[in-house]
């Protein structure tokens, strides 16, 4: 579901476990979209980057374990450990890992809206 | 200033090195071979293999820059002194500011009658190399003159050609030089048994024609003491004498028996002369070695770039000659005063018939200073014992310790890195002191092959290399103490810290550890950790919606991820027993699937290339065939790998098989701080390799035996032992014990073998507290493991049976497709994933 801002559906809030990815197709683009929720609790936003990893060349950010380092939220490769900013996109370790991000917003329902290119 | 520099052999591109990226000079460097530097001391690699470009010691575009220019093929015939230029063999006239003679030597051949005969060759450049394997492949026999160190790296050489080696030396040992008539017998006793034979004091009259090839050999050589020996190929390595006849051409003065002498400066009896190397002589003395050549480059470019004039100008002070090497894969080193001849001098003996291992120590007349040392067979301590020597460190109260073999238990005392002064020079190849290591380290050289690559250190002969990891291992372990104390920046506690924490309040997620006991929100160091102590004490399903989302990658899935995205699936087997039945049903499903199978070293079988979406759907199939999960992907119990037993092996004398089966089934789904590997041998022959697994079995005539705390992998250990002849059941009362003991203190990724290893008091406290029950927890530990065992459920059969669980089996969240960039092609008939560069060349088409 796209609309002209080609901002696409990509599940409801609850599909996604606290401090975990899901992958969404937005256009032809794998997404990883988290959702982060604090320690005690709170709802602390949803965050997209790409799916696909530039280190290993396999789509799996989505399934790699959230935190923060340095007070940055984070989620670690699966595959390599790298840690990858989930707000910039931007790889801790290594500039050249690094990947897009993209903008996302929740919707009316607890919908997950993530823009496409 | 025009510099000319001849010859362009290890120590002089060592010059050229220190003079790289220095204003103002201009450098014609005159070479004599077709090639420029390369490694000489690592010569025999080219005959296991190594190439001229492997050996090249020239960095890539160094003689690209300006100010540099090198002519090869160039030899300098002549030198006059007085005019300042040195003339080519083809009339060429240089002129020179200042000259550098680092013209090497050559190799000695005795003057023995017939040393001219075809296939009489020696063992210098890689020209000779390349003529020795040319003879080498013509040849079935061959004899190399001269029973040194470089006699025996030759010798090395014809061995790797596949030839019957013979050494001929005219002393009474081998390596007169660097070792003792105790540590020679030795060394020849090795080298006999690999199969080369060892002629000693044999004085080579003359060189003869033999009854030919194929019959006895080319040649036959003939001795003082009236015996003969036949051979196709002679290789002479009886030492080395310098090139001087540059300079003697030049009149500079010489030694009586050759050699340029030189001064401090390494300057000649012309000022603007220096000569380096093999070529140059020192108070009288050759230093035939690559460190004493590369402390003159260094000493004689500082020299002429500053002058004498400075202050405190770097000298020659003479070079120490001890040296370690591997010799046809033996090991020997010798230190200092390797022979004993300083007055008053005492020695302290170690002689290991059985391992093959010979150790000297010689000490001063107090038993306080270390003079030398000779090793054999063993040279392990070659850095520490140069180190106590060379900077006249108080020995220890017993100095044998120094060279007896630790016991097992017990720590050998030696000596550590931190006891060397920081002056100390741990590589004397590269000037590196530990001084200069320790900075590197402060400074983010945090690893051996980084040490190496910004100090230098350890890149030449490589003997230090030990000394300098062990600088480097101190150093970390030095400034990271609370670190690793620390498991993450969220928790200032260590992992056994935590385990008591989560005990004590009875914790069940992680959440709750990290409001009470850290910091932030966590990350993929502390999540998992906890997630396993959770494990270990409360064993919940760990994909329950509180514990899935800080578990690692692979218990997430639930399965092993591959390089490319897909997953491994590893039905458990226990005993690696299985019926036909179920290999079919195995072979089944990865037909079905289109799954890579491959043994593993666990005696399973490994189904690799599943997507995410198919792992469900393969588990079920597997699960209704009476299979559980394989814990392949997690910290946890792996497998227990058996031998037949005495149930069909000849040899065995207790059922193995069924032993290996009860402890898998006990034990299976157990997690810990790192996975942990079983084995049971059904005897002492030991076929299940129990030894070399965290716990081990091995049957005795009246039970068992139990080993803990062995490892394979990168840093293999033998388990030690913990219990003899032991029945079933305390077998399996001991196994509780060491398991949760290891589980309740181990650190984060730490096998039981290094846990061991440093926990304090060793395998005799774990005896202690498993044994005796020293602590008086015996009875608790087997309670908390029985509760293991009793809520053990496999984690597969759960989550194909949980609806919220299975939703996170799938590639998009929001679509059916799979994954369009996991891609396979065929290979000897089974699927592998499709390389980066295959999917671009697709990509390009």
């Amino acid at each position: 579901m796209t609309n002209e801002q080609n901002w696409t559906l990509v599940c409801g809030l609850s599909d996604i476990v606290p401090n975990t990815g899901v992958c969404g197709k937005v256009g032809e683009a794998q997404v990883a979209v988290f959702r982060i929720v604090s320690p005690s609790g709170e709802e602390d936003g949803v965050f997209a980057i790409d799916n696909f990893d530039p280190r290993s060349g396999a789509n799996v950010l989505s399934r790699g374990l959230v935190g923060d380092m340095d007070g940055q939220v984070v989620v670690a490769s699966p595959v390599y450990k790298n840690h990858i900013a989930l707000e910039t996109g931007t790889c801790i370790e290594d500039a050249a890992w690094s990947v897009k991000a993209y903008p996302v917003r929740l919707g009316e329902g607890g919908i997950v809206l993530v823009q496409g290119e | 200033m025009k510099i000319v520099v001849v010859g362009n052999g290890m120590v002089g591109h060592k010059l050229l090195e220190e003079f790289a990226d220095k204003p103002g000079l201009e450098i014609t460097v005159l070479c004599e071979e077709a090639r420029a530097a390369y490694d000489r001391v690592h010569l025999s690699e080219f005959f296991s293999g190594k190439t001229a470009e492997d050996l090249s010691l020239v960095a890539e575009k160094f003689f690209d820059r300006d100010g540099i220019s090198l002519h090869l093929n160039a030899k300098a015939v002549s030198l006059n002194a007085a005019k300042k230029y040195v003339e080519t063999a083809e009339g060429e006239q240089i002129e020179y500011d200042k000259l550098i003679l680092a013209t090497g030597s050559y190799p000695f051949v005795p003057p023995v009658p017939g040393r001219d005969r075809e296939g009489c060759l020696v063992y210098r450049t890689i020209e000779d190399l390349e003529a020795m394997r040319e003879w080498g492949a013509k040849s079935r026999k061959g004899v190399v003159v001269g029973g040194g160190l470089l006699g025996l790296e030759c010798a090395k050489a014809l061995k790797d050609m596949g030839l019957e080696t013979h050494v001929v030396e005219f002393a009474p040992r081998l390596m007169t030089v660097q070792v003792d008539d105790m540590g020679g017998a030795l060394l020849r006793k090795k080298i006999e048994a690999l199969g080369v034979f060892v002629h000693t004091q044999k004085n080579t009259l003359e060189i003869a024609e033999g009854a030919g090839v194929g019959v006895g050999g080319r040649h036959v050589m003939k001795f003082a003491d009236g015996e003969q020996l036949e051979t196709d190929m002679i290789v002479f390595s009886a030492g080395i004498r310098p090139r001087d006849e540059l300079a003697r051409s030049g009149g500079l003065k010489m030694g009586e028996r050759g050699g340029i002498a030189i001064n401090n400066f390494c300057q000649t009896s012309e000022k603007d002369i220096y000569a380096i190397g093999e070529c140059a002589l020192w108070e009288g003395k050759i230093f035939g070695l690559v460190a004493p050549g590369y402390d003159m480059a260094r000493v004689a470019a500082k020299h002429v770039l500053e002058g004498s004039s400075q202050e405190g100008p770097a000298e020659f002070q003479g070079a120490d000659m001890s040296t370690k090497l591997k010799l046809l894969g033996v090991d020997v080193a010798s230190i200092g005063d390797a022979q004993g001849n300083t007055p008053g001098a005492l020695s302290y003996l170690f002689s290991d018939g059985v391992a093959g291992h010979y150790k000297k120590l010689v000490v001063s007349a107090d038993n306080k200073r270390l003079l030398g040392a000779v090793l054999v067979g063993e040279a392990e301590d070659y850095g520490s014992l140069l180190q106590l020597a060379l900077n006249q460190i108080p020995l220890p109260e017993h100095p044998d310790e120094l060279i007896l073999p630790a016991r097992e238990g017990g720590s050998k005392t030696g000596m550590g890195v931190d006891m060397l002064p920081e002056s100390a020079l741990i590589c004397s190849c590269n000037n590196v002191s530990k001084a200069a290591l320790c900075t590197a380290v402060a400074d983010g050289a945090t690893s051996l092959g980084a040490l190496k690559k910004c100090t230098k250190a350890a890149s030449s002969c490589g003997g230090c290399q030990p000394l300098v990891k062990q600088v480097l291992d101190s150093e970390l372990s030095k400034s990271g103490v609370l670190v690793l104390n620390h498991i993450c920046e969220h928790f200032e506690h260590s992992r056994q810290e935590l385990f008591h924490l989560i005990k004590v309040a009875q914790f069940s997620s992680f959440d709750e550890v990290i409001l009470r006991h850290g910091k932030g929100r966590g990350c993929d160091i502390c999540k998992p950790a906890v997630a396993s102590i959770l494990a270990s004490q409360k064993n919940e399903f760990v994909l329950k919606p509180k514990l899935a989302s800080t578990q690692d990658t692979n218990d997430y899935y639930l399965a092993n991820l591959q390089k490319d995205g897909t997953y491994s699936v590893v039905p458990r087997i226990p005993g690696g027993e299985i019926t036909p039945a179920k290999l079919i049903v195995i072979g089944r499903v990865a037909q079905r699937y289109g799954l890579y199978t491959k043994i593993t070293g666990g005696q399973r079988i490994d189904l690799f290339g599943a997507r995410v979406e198919q792992l469900p759907l393969i588990w079920k199939e597997l699960i209704d065939a009476g299979f559980e999960s394989g814990h392949a992907y997690g910290k946890a119990l792996r497998t227990v790998k058996s031998c037949v037993g005495s149930t069909w092996c000849r040899y065995g004398v207790q059922d193995s098989v069924s032993m290996a089966i009860a402890v898998e089934q006990r034990y299976r789904g157990l997690r810990s701080p790192h996975k942990i590997k079983m084995a049971v041998s059904g005897c002492t022959r030991e076929c299940a390799e129990a030894q070399s697994k965290d716990v081990g079995v091995i049957a005795t005539e009246s039970g068992w035996n139990l080993y803990v705390g062995g490892n394979g992998g990168m840093k293999p250990r033998h388990a030690n032992l913990l219990a003899s002849d032991i029945d079933d059941e305390t077998l399996v009362r001991y196994i509780d014990r060491f398991l949760m003991l290891y589980i309740r203190t181990g650190d984060r990724l730490q096998r039981t073998s290094v846990w061991l290893e440093n926990l304090e008091g060793g395998i005799d406290y774990v005896k202690q507290v498993v044994c005796e029950d020293s602590l008086g927890i015996g009875v608790e530990l087997e309670g908390e493991m029985q509760k293991l065992v009793d809520t053990y459920e496999c984690e597969w059969k759960k989550a194909i049976n949980t609806p919220e669980t299975l939703k996170r089996f799938r590639h998009f969240v929001n679509s059916q497709e799979p994954d369009q960039n996991i891609q396979f092609v065929d290979e000897r008939g089974q699927i592998r994933p499709k390389r980066a560069q295959e999917k671009q060349l697709e990509n390009a088409s």
